[in-house]
Order: structure tokens, then C-alpha cells, then sequence
């Protein structure tokens, strides 16, 4: 009993010298402001998550660490693009490190589940990749900022090129997921009201990657071009396949530029000379994006890409807001008015945000030479989302 | 659909269907033959496609990459049954689940950290690189139809040498009676090896062959791993022929649900599956 007693004791000596150590680092840090950036660090999206967060401090470091005059401490958690597990994770950056600011993240349905986390808890959330349209759309907020596109935005811009090109009849084709349905919901808005007409939408399951039954559907069908939805490894397997079928001959190949970003090297000869649109390209000429990618080179020994600009920007639309309330975090209305009413100098060129916090900004039709994803033109100038079932 | 459009609806089907047998025999070697649940085989599968994607890379060729990969693939089968599998024959199948799934992670983990994260191209050999006109608008790659030829080939020789060496017959009376096969003097420890090292080589040699159509990516391995334990279950486990009817099955119900049911080309390969499994609950093929 004796021995029980004092092992407690213990225990509680313990358990109250940890608080006071919490409770002395928390003092330190209250001139820090804390930013939880919740992104992949392992798994499929791995290299996206840590372009995001080398370009986020990339920002911080040519601002001399600060910004708005307030040093930045990070929480840094593995959200493993694991949409189950997104919740909970991010509870870890708001209720237990009680971050100010949630950064996050490439996955959508883990950026919707935090989006809910972060409006229930009134935290200021930015999205620097995750394209769902419900974001900046029905769960649209006065907390919740995207520094990305929307999943429709490049498919509208790749829809008015489509008809530009005097396509009439196209067969779109994409994984039964939200990012894919609403991008080619993006494509037909455009394209019909330009006059043309999707004659057949098919979708396969997320993520079979068997597609000789649909070129074979395409082939019977004759459209004028095909419009498709897909990234990362099922991407360069299907511009693969769709040239190997010889279908590329006959009939052009529209896509939003995740299908060739990232890809080219793997498709090899396959992937050139194809036509994307996105609000990034390579060879875009401005002092703004110069600089950006000889210090992001200098720094980080490899080249930035489409998702160190979103994290580059989320850093810097942070840094807007805290300006104009001198570092000031309590003064929250002030700030979001602040970043609502930004001009944010991206090196993707200038943009500003919408009404529902989503950046209006333009899309580049892109060419596929080398390993590079060349601009073309500006396709669609200042463009932005329509934010359907927004109410803000 | 057109009579046309059917008959290369068909020959997608047949085309999908062999490789899906070719990914799917090494498996129902080492579960029905050794009874041993082998969750890494789609890990395999991935290993063999970075080994292509890496001997290629360095050979020059795809051909002399495969000539290596298999006697690599044979070797590590070996040494992974020496050294994990040979301790669980006797054991709990949720032993070899934990061990299996353990496997997996810490092969995506090896990939992650000696080649990268990113998708990779292998490029398919010159002699195979052409297409064949199928109409004016569609073709069909020499390529798949050669890994087809491949599929026939090996699933006659592996039914060969199961049902017509001698060494097939120890493989058969194995799976039925270990210790009694010991007992007659054969060293079972020596077959069960060559086995294992033969279902290794298997998914490994799906991996290389498959590899200039897939790319190669992290997390591959796991989705042919399930489609390989769907096709197992329908053709009855440790069945050769049962693995290639049902591989063919799987290939026209996928193809033919993705053109005719598109709204539910998920579901479809697991509806049959459902199915087959309330007809014959043993699998179409079931070892007699």
C-alpha cells in the first residue's frame, strides 16, 4: 500500500512538472504565431506535399522568417492522404498544438474533413491544392481561403478552347471520383455553351486503370476529340495506351494539366505535343516567377513546380492578412477583409480572390515538349468559379 | 455496338483476361499449393516491374532485363522462404496475414527510398513496338498481343509441370499430405522452396512483362493483388485451369460491364465473384 501511495506521488510530481513545462514553452511561443500545416508526407501525393511546404517556406525565409512582423512556428502532421484518418488529424493541429492558422492539403476529401474541423472551430483554413468545388462552394466561409482551383475551373478553360478548335462532338472520360466529374462538368459548361455537344460521358471505377474497352468505344463513336480526367500513374498509362491505339492520329486529346504534370518523363515519346490547360506552365515570363525559381532552386536542389506556387501563395496570402493588422492575430475580421481584398503577386502571375475566397486568375493552354509543359497562350483571362451554393 | 466493335470488344477481353492470369497463377501456386495467404504478391508484382524499370534502364533492353529479373526473382523467392516462410507452414493463417502485410510495407518502403515516388516509363522493346490497323481510326500494339502468346505458353507449361513431371506430382502429393511425402524420402523443404521461389518469379516476371503498358508507380502492386485473389477464389484455389477460366471470365465481365452496365463496372468482377462463390462455394475448379 505504502509503495502504491509513493508511486503515485510520483506520478503526480510528474504529471505537474510536465503542465509547468507546457505551460512555460506556451508562454515563449505566444510571440510565434502557429501554423499547422497538415499535407502528405508519405504515400502516393508524398512529393506534392513537400513541394507545397518548400514553397510555403520558401515565402517565410525571403520575408526574414516573419511575417506581418510575427515569427512563424510550424506543427507539421502526416495526414497520409487517408481521408478516414482526416479528422482526427486534424483535431491534433487544432485542438491539441491549437494552431492559428490550418494549412492543408492535396487530397480533397482529407481538405473537406478538415474544412469542417476548421469551420466548427472558427480556424483560419487555407487550401493550397485540393480542388473539390465544394471548398469555395457550399462549405464556402469566412475562414476558409484557397490558394489552388477549383476542380471546374480548368475544365472550363479547356472546354472554350475545345470549341475554339471547332470541335462539335466530344467523348469525355474520367474516374468516377469528384475531381474528375467536376472537372468534366467544367468542360461541358464551357463547350455547350460554345455550341458543341459531349455526345457521351463515360467514367470508370477509381482507380482501374484497364482502358482498352473505352478507346475501342471511342474508336466506334468518331468524336471530334476526346476530353479526360487523370493524373499520376493512371495518366501516363492512358495518353500510353491512347497513342499505342493510334487514336491520337484522328482524334486530339484535351486534358487539364494534372494529366501532364509530373508525367512526361514516364510517357516518353507518347506524351508529346499535348495540349493542357492550367493556371501554371513552364516558361511563363515573368521577374516574379524568375525569382522564385532560381531560389527555389538555390534552396531546395530540384524544380518548383505547379504545387510550390500554391504553397508559395498560401504564404503569401497569410502575410496579407497579418499586414494589415500589424501581426495582430486577434483582429480576425479585419485580416480576412484584408486577404479577401489581396493582390496576390504570384509567380503564376498576379491574382485575386473571388467572393467565396477562390483565386480568379489565368489559365495558360500548355504544349507538352521534352519534359516541359510550354505556354501557348493565356486561354481564359482572370477567370473564376461560378461558387454555385456558396452563401457568403 | 456493331458486329465489329464486339469482336475487338472480345479480343480486349481475351487480351486483359491473360494477364490478369499471368498476374494471378503465381498466386494459387502458393496458396493452394502451400496454403500459405500471401498478401506480398502484389508486392512482388512491383518488384519485378522496378527491376524491369532498373535492369532496362542500365541494359538498354527490356529482353536482357527479363533474362536477368528471373533468375534474380528465383533467388529472392528462395531466400524469402528460407528465411520467413518456411517458419509458417504449421502456423495460424492470421500469422501469415501479419507477416504478408508487413512485407508490403516494408518493400514500398525499400522502393520509396532506392528509386523515388514518381511514375517512371519503361520503354517497350523496338522489335515489339509497332501497331497492327484494326480499322481507320483504331489499332491494336503488337506489344499486348505478344504478352498474350506469353500467357498461353506459360499457363501449357505450368500445367505441364504440374499434372506431367515428376517433379509436379511431389508439388501435388505435397499439398496433400506433407509429412507423408517426407516420409517416403522426398524433401518436401527442398519442393515447397522451389515452389515459392516459382510463384515469386511468377509475379515478378507479371511485373516485367506488364511494365512498359502500366509505368511503374508507387502502390502498384495493390490492385492487382486483389483482382489476383478475386480470380483465385473463382477458379478454385490452387487450380492452373482454374486460374485461366476464371482470369477470362474476370477480363470479358470487365470488359463487356464497362461498354454494356458503365454504371456499374465497379461492382461487376465482385457480383460474379458473389455468384460463383454461391454455385460451387469451392470455386468453379475446385481440386479433387
Amino acid at each position: 500500500m505504502k509503495k502504491q501511495l509513493q508511486s503515485l506521488k510520483r506520478i503526480g510530481f510528474t504529471v505537474g512538472m510536465t503542465a509547468a513545462l507546457a505551460a512555460s514553452s506556451l508562454a515563449q511561443a505566444e510571440d510565434k504565431l502557429k501554423v499547422g500545416l497538415m499535407l502528405p508526407a508519405t504515400g502516393t501525393f508524398a512529393a506534392l506535399g513537400t513541394a507545397i511546404t518548400n514553397g510555403f517556406k520558401q515565402y517565410v525565409a525571403e520575408s526574414g522568417g516573419k511575417l506581418g512582423g510575427r515569427e512563424i512556428e510550424y506543427f507539421v502532421v502526416d495526414d497520409e492522404s487517408d481521408p478516414a484518418k482526416a479528422t482526427e488529424n486534424a483535431n491534433k493541429l487544432v485542438k491539441r498544438d491549437h494552431v492559428d492558422v490550418l494549412v492543408g492539403t492535396v487530397h480533397s476529401g482529407v481538405a473537406l474533413a478538415m474544412a469542417k474541423v476548421a469551420k466548427e472551430s472558427n480556424t483560419l483554413f487555407i487550401v493550397p491544392n485540393a480542388g473539390a468545388d465544394e471548398l469555395t462552394g457550399p462549405l464556402c466561409s469566412p475562414n476558409i481561403f484557397r490558394t489552388s482551383f477549383t476542380n471546374w475551373q480548368p475544365g472550363y478553360a479547356m472546354g472554350q478552347v475545345a470549341a475554339a478548335k471547332k470541335a462539335k462532338n466530344v467523348v469525355t472520360l474520367t474516374w468516377k471520383y469528384a475531381a474528375g466529374l467536376q472537372s468534366v462538368d467544367g468542360f461541358k459548361e464551357a463547350f455547350e455553351k460554345a455550341g458543341g455537344k459531349v455526345v457521351k460521358e463515360m467514367t470508370l471505377p477509381f482507380p482501374n486503370v484497364e482502358f482498352q474497352a473505352y478507346l475501342t468505344e471511342i474508336a466506334s463513336i468518331k468524336p471530334d476529340a476526346v476530353y479526360v480526367f487523370f493524373a499520376g500513374a493512371g495518366a501516363t498509362k492512358f495518353v500510353k495506351d491512347y497513342v499505342a491505339a493510334g487514336l491520337n492520329k484522328t482524334i486530339p486529346l484535351y486534358a487539364p494539366g494534372f494529366l501532364t504534370d509530373g508525367t512526361l518523363e514516364a510517357m516518353g515519346d507518347a506524351g508529346q505535343g499535348l495540349l493542357t490547360t492550367l493556371h501554371y506552365a513552364d516558361g511563363i515570363k515573368n521577374a516574379k516567377n524568375d525569382a522564385f525559381r532560381l531560389n527555389y532552386a538555390k534552396t531546395y536542389k530540384s524544380q518548383p513546380d505547379v504545387y510550390a506556387v500554391q504553397g508559395y501563395d498560401a504564404a503569401q496570402l497569410l502575410a496579407a492578412g497579418l499586414k494589415a493588422v500589424n501581426g495582430d492575430f486577434s483582429k480576425r475580421a479585419e485580416m480576412v477583409k484584408a486577404m479577401e481584398a489581396a493582390k496576390i503577386d504570384s509567380p503564376r502571375g498576379a491574382f485575386t480572390l473571388s467572393k467565396a475566397h477562390n483565386p480568379v486568375q489565368d489559365f495558360y493552354l500548355r504544349k507538352s515538349e521534352g519534359r516541359d509543359n510550354k505556354v501557348l497562350e493565356i486561354s481564359a483571362k482572370a477567370l473564376a468559379d461560378p461558387a454555385r451554393g456558396c452563401k457568403m | 455496338m456493331d458486329f465489329y466493335s464486339f469482336l475487338i470488344q472480345v479480343l480486349n477481353s481475351v487480351q486483359y483476361g491473360l494477364l490478369l492470369f499471368l498476374v494471378a497463377s503465381g498466386l494459387t501456386l502458393v496458396f493452394g499449393i502451400m496454403g500459405i495467404i500471401n498478401l506480398a504478391h502484389g508486392a512482388f508484382y512491383m518488384v519485378g516491374a522496378y527491376m524491369a524499370f532498373a535492369l532496362s534502364s542500365l541494359t538498354g533492353n527490356l529482353f536482357t532485363a527479363i533474362l536477368l529479373g528471373i533468375p534474380l526473382s528465383l533467388v529472392f523467392g528462395a531466400f524469402l522462404e528460407w528465411a520467413l516462410f518456411s517458419h509458417l507452414y504449421k502456423r495460424d493463417h492470421l500469422e501469415q496475414v501479419l507477416l504478408t502485410y508487413g512485407l508490403i510495407l516494408i518493400f514500398e518502403e525499400l522502393r520509396s527510398l532506392l528509386v523515388d515516388d514518381e511514375v517512371h516509363g519503361v520503354a517497350i522493346p523496338d522489335v515489339f513496338s509497332a501497331s497492327i490497323a484494326l480499322n481507320d481510326t483504331l489499332s491494336y500494339p503488337v506489344y499486348r498481343l505478344v504478352i498474350s502468346a506469353v500467357c498461353i505458353v506459360l499457363a501449357i507449361g505450368l500445367y505441364f509441370l504440374i499434372q506431367r513431371t515428376r517433379l509436379g506430382m511431389m508439388i501435388r502429393a505435397g499439398s496433400h499430405d506433407r509429412d507423408m511425402v517426407q516420409s517416403l524420402g522426398i524433401n518436401i523443404n527442398l519442393i515447397y522452396r522451389t515452389v515459392f521461389a516459382l510463384g515469386v518469379t511468377l509475379a515478378a516476371f507479371a511485373g516485367m512483362l506488364a511494365a512498359p503498358i502500366s509505368s511503374v508507380f508507387p502502390g502498384m502492386g495493390g490492385g492487382v493483388l486483389i483482382i489476383s485473389f478475386v480470380i483465385v477464389v473463382i477458379g478454385g484455389i490452387g487450380s492452373v485451369w482454374g486460374a485461366l477460366f476464371a482470369a477470362l471470365l474476370v477480363g470479358f465481365a470487365d470488359t463487356f460491364g464497362k461498354v454494356l452496365l458503365p454504371d456499374f463496372a465497379g461492382a461487376i468482377v465482385y457480383v460474379l465473384m458473389a455468384a460463383v462463390l454461391l454455385w460451387r462455394p469451392e470455386g468453379i475448379f475446385k481440386k479433387g
